[in-house]
């Protein structure tokens, strides 16, 4: 909303800087986002007409003599209505204006000294387009000012602009006057309100026309007049200038009146020319579904049975509250007016307007719901405009349809206890009722604090709160106490979720690698890259995404992970080592769809970054692996790899992991990226990628017991033996490990080397064990060890077939 | 003493005296070099002493050749003591070139966003408030209708929210992409009685035409407070002491007037940045209608609600001047955090 101080000096004396207001303003919850000066030129001032004469060369040129407040400069100037005793603007060499012969809107150029057709012009007399001020060029701008010769012209056509952002429950403030009420209270000063006084003459209105509201539920207030003889005409400098100023068109007088009157009192008003009502009969009624109507735009609207329209006996004359009908629209050969100032269901008018995509600056105050108070003062000072601008005999009398008047709210009470409890400090009697009553409220004291009367111009406040904000948001937010938050703090309710989804990032982040976070929405093509596990949820189809791209939710994080993949190894030379905790979701038919959280992994390129100490390798499977050991260590929980199946991942290179501690529940894959699915990415080198559900990790985490994390550090001595297996290629490694750990004297056991081919018999492969020996109760001796390894040995060769390596 | 005799034992303590220097490869048998030719009652010490017992004219012959060996021999020390230091530093058989770079390990780090509200969780959890989750599908009736956000209210559109289903079924409403972590309010206070102060973080969806400014997925903490007693001066004590934790002790903070559905008052804090209000928390006092909505009576209970964009912030904090980046997994950009 622009709000030009020139205007909003009519109702109030502003007493403080333009910046000083703005933040006054801006605190009180009007931000101001700018201060615009609107006109600043170098060397043009006023200047008089002094006298014009012909061109002795050109017949439609003329020589014009301009006093400038210091000389009588003569002026070769082509405007048709430049005449003597003309106030205009002058502009002496040197000044910057418009090219009003250019194309480019914006181009300007620098006014230098010439001949034209043989004389010496000094200077030029304006049009509005060279001064930037519209794309008037017929003519020369005529100014309506008092000013002495020689004023900079800024100081007359200049003024500052507040550009003020409000927020919806204000509908006030999309007047002038409703600015200047803040204004006002915020500065310590009186409102002026604008006059709404006007002669009346016979007969009484109701004689010349009637209204009849058929819907009262969309149309709670209905007020109009007649204003009879009146002449169409442009409107007068002041008003057209002030209809420009906030960034309107002017059109003619009545039209513009009606603009007028809702940029100052925020109530859209509508004028028909009364002749072309049919029988002078003002109808307000739903649509009949399918009802056509052309409005002011000369649009042909096809309305629906909740649409509201006035109409005459025949046919709709103005779509109610969005736009008028061309058919009663007034044109130049208008001469009687009627009038409407009406209020309209809010919620409706919306959906009216944005049904047909029909915004206008009607509907943007009549969807907030403006009171019905509002109606009648705005339609009194529009009628007082027309009748001093446009002239005509004003009708004795207004109609005052009026059926929603018993079902407005009326008063909201505030108790004194309210108002120190929620603000947190008491106030002074003074300062709640002052304050109030310069808002306009009326206040009475009641038993146990107010009760006050909500004014015509503020739908927004029904609620003691309300009354709250009012009081705080005058006397400052800044005037309120800081205090540390009192009362109880609740008991804590750990959420596992939460902690184990951090430990797990945190645990990632310390193995090396870097988490992303994806959109939650991906499109079917790009999830079609990688083949879908089976008994896979349906997808959720978003009814309105952003983009095609964006058009589904994602059922996995693999697309997500492996696109960044993609993405990285074509600008990125150090390791890709990624991860993603997020939603995933699939529809469950009725209702929310399912969703849970999944953990997801993904290694390519190097495994390292480049470096003298360490060679090169490309990321491999135990990459993989070892990230999602990372993971279940964190939990102080163990994990089992099993040779597993997956669509997406090579088979013979992929695992499911399951954790024996919580019941051998199934928490996820790891695994090598299939060679076609690489290919859909587009990624040359090999790819490893695990995939871990949160809620599975979660159980584990539960499952954990303190046993399970703490043991007592074994006073004595431990040994370490290793064996040299010479085993079947195709038997796992965690077989001879479990193998070897059931011995109750053994500690740990673990593969520490594995070796294949030369030197070896065909379809074999010699693993090597470190198993370590200990007793919490004593040193163990040599023999009780050999007997233990003996035992381990023959237990691997009767299961395994494995025979110690010679 | 005779000055050709002096200058003899010059020329003899100059040979001798270079010849033990080059010898003296460490700093204890430096120092005692040291002493025993330079000391107070070193040999070229007790030289210059004896000059006084000579012929004024030798005197001065022998003095200038005296003290001409002293500066020789104080130069060589220095350079002596250099080379030893060197020699000392350098243990020249198993040396290594401390200049090469560490062994590299791969540097894992959280994403920016994690890590701004991990920033901001802790210092709501340190003020007693606990973090809930929710999913990012939401119901229609946890998004708006609790929320006293009207039902023909704007947001609702198909131009600012997401849906999934846009039909209303029953008192659930429609089902959508959250447009904010609220919800997360009325789904914890339906499930206990005050006090309640909760914090939610989490992924957020709204229609935006995308640009450096603007993401139509972003996150965003949101927290609530609600017991009997609890006033707008509370929530000022509570989002100053958030502000210092997040942007220091000595960035200027404000509350000014501003409208959201869901409180009343309402407030926007911003803080100065480099001169300019920047608004980077919505807040107020939890509106009566939103406690009723989970039957909590407004007369006894009062609570405030604010809600923080983490990308904003962490735009603001590091200068970030696309938006875009967040979502983009670039290692580019996520590696710098």
């Amino acid at each position: 909303m622009k709000v030009p101080l020139s205007w909003l000096k009519d109702y109030v004396d502003i007493t403080v800087s333009p910046e000083e207001l703005a933040h006054r303003l801006t605190m009180a919850g009007t931000e101001v986002e700018k201060i615009e000066r609107t006109a600043d030129w170098d060397n043009v001032v006023v200047g008089h007409v002094h006298a014009v004469n012909p061109h002795p060369n050109a017949d439609r040129l003329r020589l014009v003599t301009v006093f400038n407040g210091s000389e009588e400069v003569e002026v070769v100037c082509g405007a048709p209505n430049v005449a003597e005793g003309q106030t205009i603007a002058y502009a002496s060499i040197g000044a910057v204006l418009r090219d009003a012969y250019s194309e480019d809107p914006e181009a300007t150029k620098r006014l230098k000294k010439s001949k034209i057709r043989g004389v010496e012009s000094q200077g030029m007399v304006c049009s509005e387009k060279e001064l930037g001020l519209s794309d008037e060029h017929e003519g020369i701008l005529e100014l309506e000012t008092e000013a002495t010769p020689g004023t900079p012209l800024g100081e007359v056509l200049g003024d500052i602009v507040l550009e003020a952002e409000l927020t919806p429950n204000r509908p006030d403030c999309l007047g002038i006057v409703g600015i200047a009420r803040e204004v006002a209270v915020l500065t310590g000063q009186e409102l002026r309100l604008p006059p709404v006084d006007y002669a009346e003459s016979s007969p009484g209105v109701s004689s010349l026309a009637s209204v009849r509201i058929d819907d009262p539920d969309l149309c709670p207030r209905y007020t109009g007049t007649v204003i009879r003889g009146v002449k169409i005409a442009p409107s007068p400098g002041w008003l057209a200038d002030r209809i420009r100023a906030i960034g309107e068109r002017p059109i003619n007088n009545i039209v513009d009146i009606t603009n007028y009157v809702m940029f100052e009192l925020g109530q859209p008003l509508h004028a028909f020319d009364y002749d072309r009502v049919k029988n002078h009969e003002v109808i307000v009624r739903r649509a009949a579904a399918g009802e056509k109507i052309t409005t002011l735009d000369d649009q042909e609207r096809k309305l629906d049975a909740d649409m509201l329209l006035i109409a005459d006996p025949e046919k709709g004359i103005g779509l109610a509250g969005v736009m008028g009908g061309a058919n009663s629209e007034i044109d130049d050969s208008t001469t009687n007016v009627f009038l409407e100032s009406a209020t309209f269901n809010g919620p409706n008018n919306r959906r009216t307007s944005s049904t047909l995509g029909l915004r206008s600056q009607a509907t943007l105050r009549f969807e907030k719901g403006l009171r019905s108070g509002l109606s009648e003062i705005a339609l009194r000072r529009a009628t007082k405009l027309i009748a001093e601008i446009a002239g005509g005999e004003v009708a004795t009398g207004i109609i005052d349809e009026h059926p929603g008047k018993d079902s407005e709210q009326q008063s909201v009470s505030l108790s004194r206890e309210k108002l120190s409890r929620v603000l947190g400090t008491e106030l002074h009697e003074e300062q709640v009722t002052g304050t109030l009553e310069a808002l306009g409220f009326s206040v009475t004291e009641t038993a146990d604090g107010w009760s006050t009367n909500i004014p015509y111009w503020r739908p927004d406040v029904t609620l003691p709160e309300d009354l709250i904000e009012e009081i705080a948001r005058i006397i400052g937010y800044d005037e309120i106490p800081v205090t540390p938050p009192a009362g109880r703090v609740p008991t804590w309710q750990p959420r596992p979720e939460t902690a184990v989804r951090d430990r797990i990032a945190d645990a990632l982040v310390r193995a090396g690698m870097q988490e992303i976070i994806s959109y939650s929405a991906t499109n079917e093509d790009d999830e079609n890259k990688i083949p879908l596990a089976e008994g896979m949820l349906d997808h959720v189809r978003l009814q309105n995404a952003v983009s095609a791209d964006h058009a589904v939710l994602r059922r996995t994080l693999r697309e997500s992970v492996l696109s960044a993949v993609e993405r990285n190894l074509r600008t990125w030379r150090g390791p890709v080592a990624l991860f993603e905790i997020g939603h995933v979701f699939g529809s469950a038919g009725e209702g929310l769809p399912e969703e849970k959280i999944m953990v997801t992994g993904v290694f390519a390129g190097p495994s390292v970054e480049p470096s003298w100490t360490d060679p090169a390798r490309q990321a491999d499977f135990y990459d993989a692996k070892g990230a999602v050991e990372v993971v279940l260590s964190e939990l102080h929980a163990e994990g089992q790899f099993a040779a597993a199946v997956d669509p997406a991942l090579v088979a013979g290179r992929t695992a499911e992991i399951t954790v024996p501690l919580a019941g051998g529940a199934r928490i996820g894959v790891v695994g090598e990226l299939s060679a076609s699915a690489r290919e859909s990415f587009d990624i040359d080198s090999p790819v490893v990628m695990f995939e871990l559900e949160l809620d599975k990790l979660v159980s584990v985490a539960a499952a954990v017991g303190p046993a399970d994390i703490y043991s007592p550090i074994v006073r004595y001595q431990d040994s370490e033996r290793d064996l040299a297996l010479l085993i079947d290629r195709s038997v796992p490694a965690a077989d001879v490990v479990a193998i070897a750990r059931k011995n109750r004297l053994v500690t740990s056991a673990s593969v520490f080397d594995v070796f294949e081919g030369k030197g070896l018999p065909e379809g074999k492969k010699s693993l090597a064990v470190r198993i370590v020996y200990q007793s919490p109760n004593k040193t163990l001796t040599a023999d009780e060890i050999s007997k233990s390894e003996s035992g381990i040995l023959r237990a691997l060769e009767h299961q395994l077939g494995a025979t110690l390596r010679a | 003493m005779t000055s050709s005799a002096t200058e003899d034992s010059i020329s003899s303590i100059k040979a001798e005296a270079l010849e033990r220097l080059s010898a003296a490869t460490d700093q204890d048998s430096l120092e005692r070099w040291r002493v025993e030719f330079m000391g107070r009652k070193g040999r070229l010490t007790g030289i210059l002493r004896n000059l006084g017992s000579l012929a004024p004219e030798e005197r001065r012959e022998a003095g200038a050749a005296a003290n001409r060996l002293k500066g020789e021999l104080e130069a060589a020390f220095e350079a002596q003591s250099a080379l030893n230091k060197r020699a000392a530093s350098s243990a020249p058989t198993d040396a290594i070139d401390v200049t090469l770079p560490g062994r590299k390990t791969r540097p894992g780090r959280l994403h920016p966003s994690t890590q701004m509200i991990r920033e901001m969780l802790a210092a709501f959890n340190e003020m007693g408030f606990q973090t809930v989750e929710g999913n990012e599908v939401e119901l229609e009736r946890y998004n708006f209708d609790m929320l006293n956000i009207p039902a023909d209210h704007p947001a609702r559109d198909m131009q600012d929210t997401i849906w999934i289903n846009r039909e209303r079924v029953g008192a659930d409403g429609g089902i959508l992409m959250r447009t904010q972590t609220s919800p997360m309010q009325p789904r914890t206070m339906e499930q206990q009685d005050p006090p309640v102060r909760i914090v939610s973080p989490g992924k957020c969806f709204r229609i935006e035409a995308t640009d450096a400014t603007h993401e139509w997925q972003f996150h965003q903490v949101e927290g609530l407070a609600v017991d009997e007693g609890l006033s707008f001066a509370d929530l000022k004590g509570t989002l100053y002491e958030f502000a210092r934790r997040i942007f220091g002790a000595d960035r200027k903070v404000r509350f000014r007037c501003d409208f959201f559905p869901f409180v009343e008052p309402g407030v926007d804090m911003s803080i100065d940045w480099n001169g300019r209000w920047v608004e980077i928390l919505g807040a107020g006092m939890v509106h009566p209608q939103v406690l009723r909505n989970v039957g909590y009576d407004p007369e006894k209970y009062t609570g405030f609600a604010f809600g923080v964009g983490p990308e904003r912030v962490a735009m603001l904090k590091y200068g970030i001047e696309d938006i875009r980046h967040f979502f983009n997994n670039d290692l580019r950009f996520l590696s710098q955090f």
